[in-house]
């Protein structure tokens, strides 16, 4: 790894752009074996408690068309910031962007004026100014730093925050390295919002077909795939809306490379390696393996847990995830991280030396939400009021869908606890909100839509478990909110109130609060806090993990406790970049 | 859905989750010395990760590695500590728990810690009584206070910081067909329908347009301006006015209508009328999708226009006076461009004799055309 001192990032500039050029034009003709593999780029890296970083534009091309990038220090993804638990770091950010910019910290705890918010931390950076930001760094972990201001982190904005413990890392590992995933489009992200404005499906390019009823006729006999379609169709929902922008529009990235550009990671065979993963995306969840290694999951969200060694792990927009690798063999692995519906992947490769390659696996299918999907756990007792009589809702269906009899007992403690939210007066549906989940479902251990069964072990949110005590000892206040949106109209919101109508979300400074979070659609939200911890826990209420960013799967519910020990204004909204702009999106003032 | 088949496999997947959880080992449990409280845990070797081999959870040691003390919260870790007390995490997790544990993952995980009945110093215990399982303290620091405190900034100042204009007006306009007909009886013409619209989220302005032209001109035509609110979360009520030309004397209307996506995936549109004279209308269009590739799909469509009395000079006589239903297979060249073929059959009712031109009462008509919108 090289190390820079702040002022020698400017550099690689001209290399970083020809390595792009070549896996860009690669990029378009899918993987090009007879291609060379653009070498491994230096990492641009900043170290210190001194930061100069400077927002700017640079012509990029990633698909054989030339694009201008958001970036920062010349840099796509931005410079990786090595920072020290413990350090007060100054960072002085220059915004040479004709617009207005800005730059959030995700996941530091800092204070509400540095957390890079427009309008609710300060006014923004104005074009060909600056902002200082300042503050103690007082955790440790891999994190990362992104755009705030409209669209500017899908064109580019974001890079790698990783803070060294004070006491050394609790795993030590021979290699360490950053693999932060993105979503690359060439489009316009204005044309982008504009076009799931008008026709909300525009960049699915996987949506039900003729032929796949038939072959699911022939599969399951007639009756069955009639019943399923029946219940999708009443409902007006679509099973195969599980991205609102695909592999149609974007190219998937890792650490800033197409595919075809191969980014590569070094090690010596018997290594232990630590890879710090971080979805950087705009819109996407990635489902990442390496096939033939498994992977010890050691820190989500920057935060230590217990190890699990898992095959594979979604890892929704703005989450982070270590994992320790021990390649045993002097031969190249893939890493591989497909988008959750399948319509494109990021890949690279761990390699012992530059220029090598393993096989790229197949995509996977391109799953179909489940009933448990936009019914929760509806099914097992009586249908509720409003769903009226829904066909085809039986135990096999529930099962089909990944709810075991884990699932069940969930339920049923559920009802023991009368943990269940208020299920009938926050129900109606109208035009902010197209569906509503009146008996949503528990189940932590789902790995969700497109990984269950899939024969590898994925993680699940119940699979995670910090090693340290949750910040928020006991419970003051309960607060439940349902994400709620309208597909057809591309409407996202908390309970139904889009951010421009909503008012803020008032927390006394030093209350404990629950939120429990109900997700009222279809689509899977991941839910971000600024300034405070998320710290999930298990359906009992027992701590299960810290988070910053909390994945809320559709149809289910969840609830965390955050310690209001911030004071000030902070935002609090889904990290799916359009859904933040189309409403999804509150304004939390701790005071 | 599409996960039929995989029942067995997911009952595996359960078993197997349960078995790798059961094998969790906190980190302290495969490395025993303890160490200093301000250096993490040493090395821990790779081959004793929890899930890749069977060996049976160690022994918990009594002296977990605590995160540094904060020197700038001295009283607080120092209340942290004095709490935790060895074995009272397993107590009060006993007593915290519902009285049954119904859940065999969570069982599994919970036994984990407490393997060997010696629990970790526990931090929280006590307090509150929810969570006493033994984790060592947080490194947690609350941030500073703003430098300036909270500032109240307007909503609209602080909307416009963020560039967050969630009812920003845009606009659209669409032609679902533009086609060329050829009838089997009759004339060949143009055919259009469309519509654009302009506002925001939930209130917009729309333009829609119907007709068809001839050799002999225009055959009819008809244009509405409406006002259309989110009503309901697949429907839009619409208020305006309506013009018809073409075929007769020209004819005004006042509009009312729903607009939406019946259950079944039905577009629908039904309005009705009002016009001068104690004229009445109605009309209902709907369309359906049926999609064979991600590109190629068949639209049926049926269109139903009522009168509420006689119109002679437009040969409009009442009841149900036109049927029209229509078969379109277009190909997406794009989302917002797909040229069609189709077939189109139309039935007119009582038209009185005769007309100002000759048309006949069932007529089949082939049609190419194309949809697109921007």
């Amino acid at each position: 790894m090289n190390r820079q001192d702040p002022r020698g990032v400017l550099l690689p500039r001209r290399r970083f752009v020809q390595g792009l050029a070549l896996g860009g034009v690669a990029a378009g003709l899918g993987w090009a074996p007879w291609r060379a593999p653009a070498q491994a780029a230096p990492r641009a890296e900043l170290r210190g408690t001194t930061f100069e970083l400077e927002i700017g534009e640079l012509p990029v091309d990633f698909t054989g068309r030339r694009r201008l990038a958001t970036v920062v220090n010349g840099r796509l993804p931005a410079p990786l910031l090595r920072w020290r638990q413990g350090d007060t770091v100054t960072l002085r950010v220059r915004n040479v962007l004709p617009v207005t910019s800005s730059i959030h910290w995700h996941g530091i705890v800092l204070p509400a004026d540095m957390d890079g918010v427009p309008g609710l931390s300060f006014d923004g950076i104005p074009p060909g100014g600056e902002y200082v930001y300042r503050f103690a760094v007082n955790q440790a972990g891999t994190y990362w730093y992104h755009g705030h201001s409209r669209f500017q982190e899908q064109t580019g904005l974001y890079g790698p925050i990783v803070i060294e413990p004070r006491g050394g890392e609790r795993h030590p590992a021979e290699r360490d390295h950053v693999v932060l995933l993105s979503d690359w489009t060439d489009d316009d992200p204005e044309r982008i919002y504009a076009n799931l404005k008008k026709q909300s499906d525009y960049y699915n390019r996987g949506e039900p077909t003729v032929g796949e009823f038939l072959r699911d006729a022939h599969a399951r006999g007639l009756r069955a795939a009639l019943d399923e379609r029946r219940m999708w169709q009443r409902m007006r929902m679509d099973p195969s809306d599980l991205a609102d922008v695909s592999g149609a529009a974007y190219t998937y990235l890792m650490n800033g490379h197409a595919p075809a550009a191969n980014w590569t990671g070094l090690f010596a065979a018997g290594e232990r390696v630590r890879l710090r993963f971080i979805n950087g995306s705009s819109m996407s969840f990635f489902d990442v393996r390496i096939p033939g290694l498994k992977m010890t999951v050691v820190a989500a969200d920057g935060q230590d847990v217990e190890p699990v060694s898992v095959d594979e792990f979604r890892l929704g927009t703005a989450e982070t995830l270590d994992v320790i690798v021990r390649p045993a063999a002097d031969r190249a692995w893939t890493i591989f991280a497909q988008s959750m519906d399948r319509s494109g992947y990021a890949c690279g490769t761990l390699a012992p030396r530059p220029g090598l390659r393993a096989e790229v696996p197949p995509l996977d299918p391109r799953p179909r939400l489940a009933m448990a999907d936009m019914m929760g756990a509806m099914g097992m007792a009586a249908p509720p009021a409003g769903a009226d009589g829904m066909p085809g809702m039986d135990h096999a269906a529930m099962d089909r869908a990944g709810m075991g009899h884990a699932a069940m007992d969930h339920m049923a403690m559920g009802h023991g606890a009368g943990a269940a939210p208020a299920a009938s007066a926050a129900l109606a549906t109208g035009p902010e909100v197209d569906m509503r989940v009146a008996r949503p479902r528990t189940d932590l251990d789902d790995p969700g839509v497109g990984l269950r069964g899939n024969g590898r072990r994925v993680l699940g949110y119940a699979d995670l478990r910090t090693l340290t005590a949750p910040i928020s000892p006991r419970v003051d206040r309960e607060l439940t909110l349902r994400l709620t949106g309208n597909m057809q109209r591309y409407l996202w919101s908390f309970d139904a109130a889009r951010y421009a109508k909503a008012p803020p979300l008032r927390l006394r400074h030093g209350e404990h609060v629950r939120i429990t979070l109900v997700n009222d659609t279809m689509m899977t939200h991941p839910i971000h806090l600024h300034g405070m911890w998320s710290e999930l826990e298990d359906e009992r209420g027992e701590f299960l993990v810290r988070k910053h960013t909390v994945s809320v799967q559709p149809a289910q519910r969840l609830s965390y406790r955050v310690s209001a020990d911030a004071a000030g204004r902070w935002a609090y909204h889904c990290h799916l970049l359009y859904h933040m702009e189309a409403g999804m999106f509150r304004e939390v003032v701790v005071a | 859905m599409k996960a039929r088949g995989s029942i067995p496999a997911l009952g595996l997947l359960c078993t197997l989750g349960t078995a790798a959880m059961a094998q969790h080992m906190h980190p302290s449990e495969a490395e025993a010395p303890p160490a200093p409280s301000s250096t993490a845990a040493p090395a821990m070797p790779m081959d004793d990760m929890p899930g890749m081999d069977m060996e049976p959870p160690q022994k918990t040691p009594a002296a977990k590695p605590h995160a540094a003390p904060r020197a700038t919260k001295p009283a607080a870790r120092a209340g942290h500590d004095a709490m935790a007390m060895p074995g009272m995490a397993h107590g009060g997790q006993a007593a915290g728990m519902p009285d049954m544990p119904h859940d065999r993952h969570a069982m599994d995980r919970q036994d984990m810690p407490h393997g060997g009945g010696e629990a970790m110093p526990g931090t929280a215990a006590g307090d509150g009584g929810t969570s006493m399982d033994g984790r060592p303290p947080n490194d947690h620091v609350p941030p500073a206070p703003p430098s300036g405190g909270p500032t109240p900034v307007p909503a609209a100042r602080m909307a416009d910081a963020m560039q967050m204009h969630g009812d920003a007006p845009r606009a659209m306009l669409r032609l679902d067909r533009l086609e060329y007909r050829r009838a089997t009886r009759g004339d060949d013409g143009m055919a259009w329908e469309g519509e654009a619209w302009w506002g925001g989220d939930l209130d917009r302005l729309w333009l829609k347009s119907e007709g068809e032209r001839g050799d002999g001109g225009l055959r009819e035509a008809r244009i509405e301006l409406l006002w259309s609110h989110a009503a309901a979360a697949f429907w839009d009520w619409q208020l305006g006015v309506r013009h018809d030309a073409g075929g007769g004397p020209s004819r005004q209307w006042a509009a009312f209508g729903v607009q939406g996506l019946a259950p079944y995936w039905f577009e629908l549109s039904a309005t009705a009328y009002a016009g001068s004279g104690g004229r009445t209308a109605a009309r209902l269009e709907a369309s359906y999708e049926l999609r064979f590739t991600q590109r190629l799909l068949l639209q049926p469509r049926l269109e139903l226009d009522v009168y509420g009395r006689d119109d002679p000079a437009r040969g409009v006589r009442a009841g149900l006076s036109e049927a029209e239903a229509g078969l379109r297979l277009r190909y997406e060249i794009s989302r917002r461009f797909a040229p069609y073929l189709g077939i189109g059959w139309t039935r007119r009712f009582g038209r009185f004799d005769p007309p100002r031109r000759p048309e006949p009462a069932r007529e089949t008509a082939w049609v190419a055309g194309v949809r697109f919108w921007f």
